[in-house]
């Protein structure tokens, strides 16, 4: 009998194929099942009974996930904005430097060196109202007399909380603008100046449109860091108080792991998913809109 | 429209003196190149008058105004870059308008001189292209455009058709002295190559080491150099040197041979003074295929070492007082390697310089 040999490009792709079904596809496609059943932590048997879009229709009509859903865009939307800003400002100041740019690089990088948990745990300590640091400043220097809430009032929480995501993760914008920066060539800056360009002209129509690309590649990055916005907000409020800052994965991590109801949390994850790819998606719209303008193509 | 004069304008790198104290007088509406080898500072000065290099010392002013200290969109000029510097996010409509659009001229205004700017250079059918989408020449032209649609009062070129291939630069060439004659500004123009400065330039400002050395007419830079520098640096081929002695009413070559001093040198040197003497390649032809000079003429026998034909007249490589010169063939005959030839050199058009200067004794 003559074996059927298979054909060389499968061979030679099996391994890929096999090691990426291990740990993507099947697991992806395991949560997917599940998230069509009662599936608990606890009583594995669960897995096996199927429910349909029970889960789904749980989740659409949960206030508590659109009110996460809701504060995760608006945690988004801010410190995303925030960081742009902050970073843009701190690449262009870095740029104008010209003594000590090299060790200025280095230290705006120090906070992305820490681990997200310990970054939370400082900052729980810096906003904690009675020994914080925040509180003894300010009741020091006789500005306020009153222990405010930082980590407890729904506003001023998530205040706290985007105030480390945004002391964390600042130079990764930096860092990438500041790249941008040093690809402009000469040229079009002089001839903009030649041509009669304020500083200001300069930065809106040359400096600007050349930064986009790398603006939009920091954008896409940390819009999917952000989005799985978790270590930093379990440890400074834990979600809390009262769901006051409750996040779409703090809501699922509860959800799935102190519940121990996985299929609802899996449900959860491919409904937020959907606000990853929105954001993803547009901003790559955006990076390869302005690598064309630029005549980069692609 | 307006005069550009230097005084004495300096400019340090750190401790590098990359300009020397130029004096330079540029009068209203002239063309004037400034020519020189890699690093003798043309650039630098050009860019010290767009103001994008920052003045050392001494002053430059525009018209009647000293612009040390203005930045460069107040000064009124327009440059044209090497690279072209043109805007990538732009088309070639709104590259040429930028300028306009950022002195907040109407719109009106600015497709009129738009328009205008492009006709002059043959790009309307290119206007809404991005620069990506253009050729070289395209693009320089485009740079070329973005300057004139402004009037400015002076116009700088710095190397602007370097990185075109030889034919192109030889077309846009004609067109930049096209432009000159049709806008009439006064242009200051940066190269390397002393062709673009001859065939371009009212006067010529040939710059080394941070220094002028001699600045002229295309035609008294080529007939007269002050020194054995400009002598090999304008023409081409560059003039032939030689170093010879003089005994008496003659001139000894490093091989022993002889010829006379030219007729109104004599008086110029002195017995046993070291000379180097200069001669262009016309001026050493075969017997017969010469331009027919009066005035004191020697012969001497030479061995042909290659020839380079060029249809009109082939050049001829030669030993010559111990050195290979070139000589030129009008109306040329085959000549092999090796051949043997009478070569007249017209000695009263030979220019005599110091030896030990280099200054020129005789032109």
């Amino acid at each position: 009998m003559r074996m059927r040999r298979l054909p060389e490009w499968l061979v030679l792709l099996l391994p890929a194929i096999i090691v990426t079904a291990a740990v993507v596809l099947i697991p992806l496609l395991f949560s997917l099942y599940s998230s069509f059943t009662p599936y608990k932590l606890t009583r594995p048997s669960t897995l096996w009974i199927w429910i349909g879009t029970l889960n789904y229709e749980k989740i659409l009509a949960d206030w508590n996930f659109w009110s996460a859903f809701g504060r995760t865009i608006l945690f988004l939307t801010v410190v995303l904005n925030l960081e742009l800003l902050l970073g843009l400002g701190i690449a262009l100041v870095i740029n104008r430097i010209t003594w000590g740019q090299r060790a200025l690089r280095t230290i705006i990088m120090f906070p992305m060196m820490f681990s997200p948990i310990l970054v939370g745990f400082q900052f729980k300590f810096i906003f904690n109202d009675n020994i914080g640091l925040v509180n003894n400043t300010l009741q020091s220097l006789g500005i306020s007399d009153a222990a405010l809430p930082w980590l407890v009032d729904a506003k001023l929480a998530m205040f706290s909380i985007m105030f480390a995501e945004i002391w964390m993760s600042t130079s990764i914008f930096a860092i990438l603008i500041l790249a941008g920066l040093y690809a402009i060539p000469r040229d079009p800056l002089e001839a903009a100046e030649v041509d009669g360009c304020t500083a200001w002209q300069k930065f809106r129509h040359i400096t600007l449109p050349f930064l986009m690309p790398f603006i939009f590649i920091a954008m896409t990055i940390r819009s999917l860091d952000v989005a799985r916005a978790y270590d930093i907000v379990q440890i400074m409020t834990g979600g809390g108080p009262a769901r006051r800052t409750e996040l779409l994965w703090t809501l699922m991590s509860r959800t799935g792991y102190v519940d121990a109801r996985m299929g609802l949390a899996n449900a959860m994850g491919y409904v937020s998913i959907i606000l990853s790819i929105i954001f993803t998606v547009y901003f790559f719209r955006k990076l390869s809109a302005a690598r064309n303008e630029l005549g980069m193509g692609g | 429209m307006a005069e550009v004069s230097l005084t004495s304008v300096e400019k340090y790198y750190g401790k590098f003196k990359a300009v020397h104290g130029i004096d330079l007088q540029i009068e209203d509406g002239e063309f004037v190149v400034l020519v020189g080898p890699s690093g003798c500072g043309k650039s630098t000065t050009l860019r010290m008058i767009a103001g994008l290099e920052n003045i050392s010392g001494g002053e430059v002013t525009i018209g009647d105004r000293v612009v040390n200290d203005l930045p460069p969109r107040e000064r009124n000029i327009s440059m044209v870059f090497q690279n072209y510097a043109l805007y990538p996010h732009m088309t070639v409509r709104e590259n040429l308008g930028f300028s306009l659009k950022i002195a907040n001229q109407p719109e009106s205004a600015i497709d009129k001189a738009v328009d205008e700017a492009a006709h002059i250079l043959g790009l309307d059918e290119l206007m809404d292209r991005r620069p990506g989408e253009l050729s070289g020449g395209q693009r320089q032209r485009v740079a070329m455009g973005r300057a004139i649609v402004r009037h400015p009062d002076v116009y700088l070129f710095d190397e602007p058709l370097s990185n075109l291939d030889a034919k192109l630069r030889t077309q846009m060439r004609v067109e930049i002295k096209k432009l000159h004659k049709k806008v009439g500004n006064t242009i200051i123009y940066v190269t390397h190559d002393q062709v673009e400065a001859m065939t371009l330039a009212d006067r010529i400002v040939l710059m080394k080491d941070g220094h002028i050395i001699q600045a002229g007419t295309p035609l008294e830079l080529f007939d007269a150099p002050v020194d054995t520098f400009v002598a090999t640096f304008i023409g081409s081929p560059p003039m032939n040197l030689l170093n010879a002695k003089i005994s008496g009413p003659s001139m000894v070559l490093e091989d022993g041979a002889q010829l006379p001093v030219p007729t109104d040198a004599k008086d110029l040197v002195r017995d046993g003074q070291d000379v180097v003497l200069g001669f262009r390649a016309d001026s050493l032809s075969p017997v017969g295929h010469g331009i027919e000079e009066t005035g004191l003429k020697a012969e001497v026998e030479l061995d042909v070492q290659l020839t380079e034909p060029l249809g009109t007249e082939t050049l001829l490589f030669v030993d010559f007082g111990g050195k290979e010169v070139q000589a030129k063939m009008h109306n040329p005959r085959h000549v092999a390697v090796g051949e043997t030839l009478t070569f007249q050199l017209q000695i009263d058009k030979c220019h005599l310089f110091d030896a030990s200067s280099g200054r020129a004794i005789r032109n």
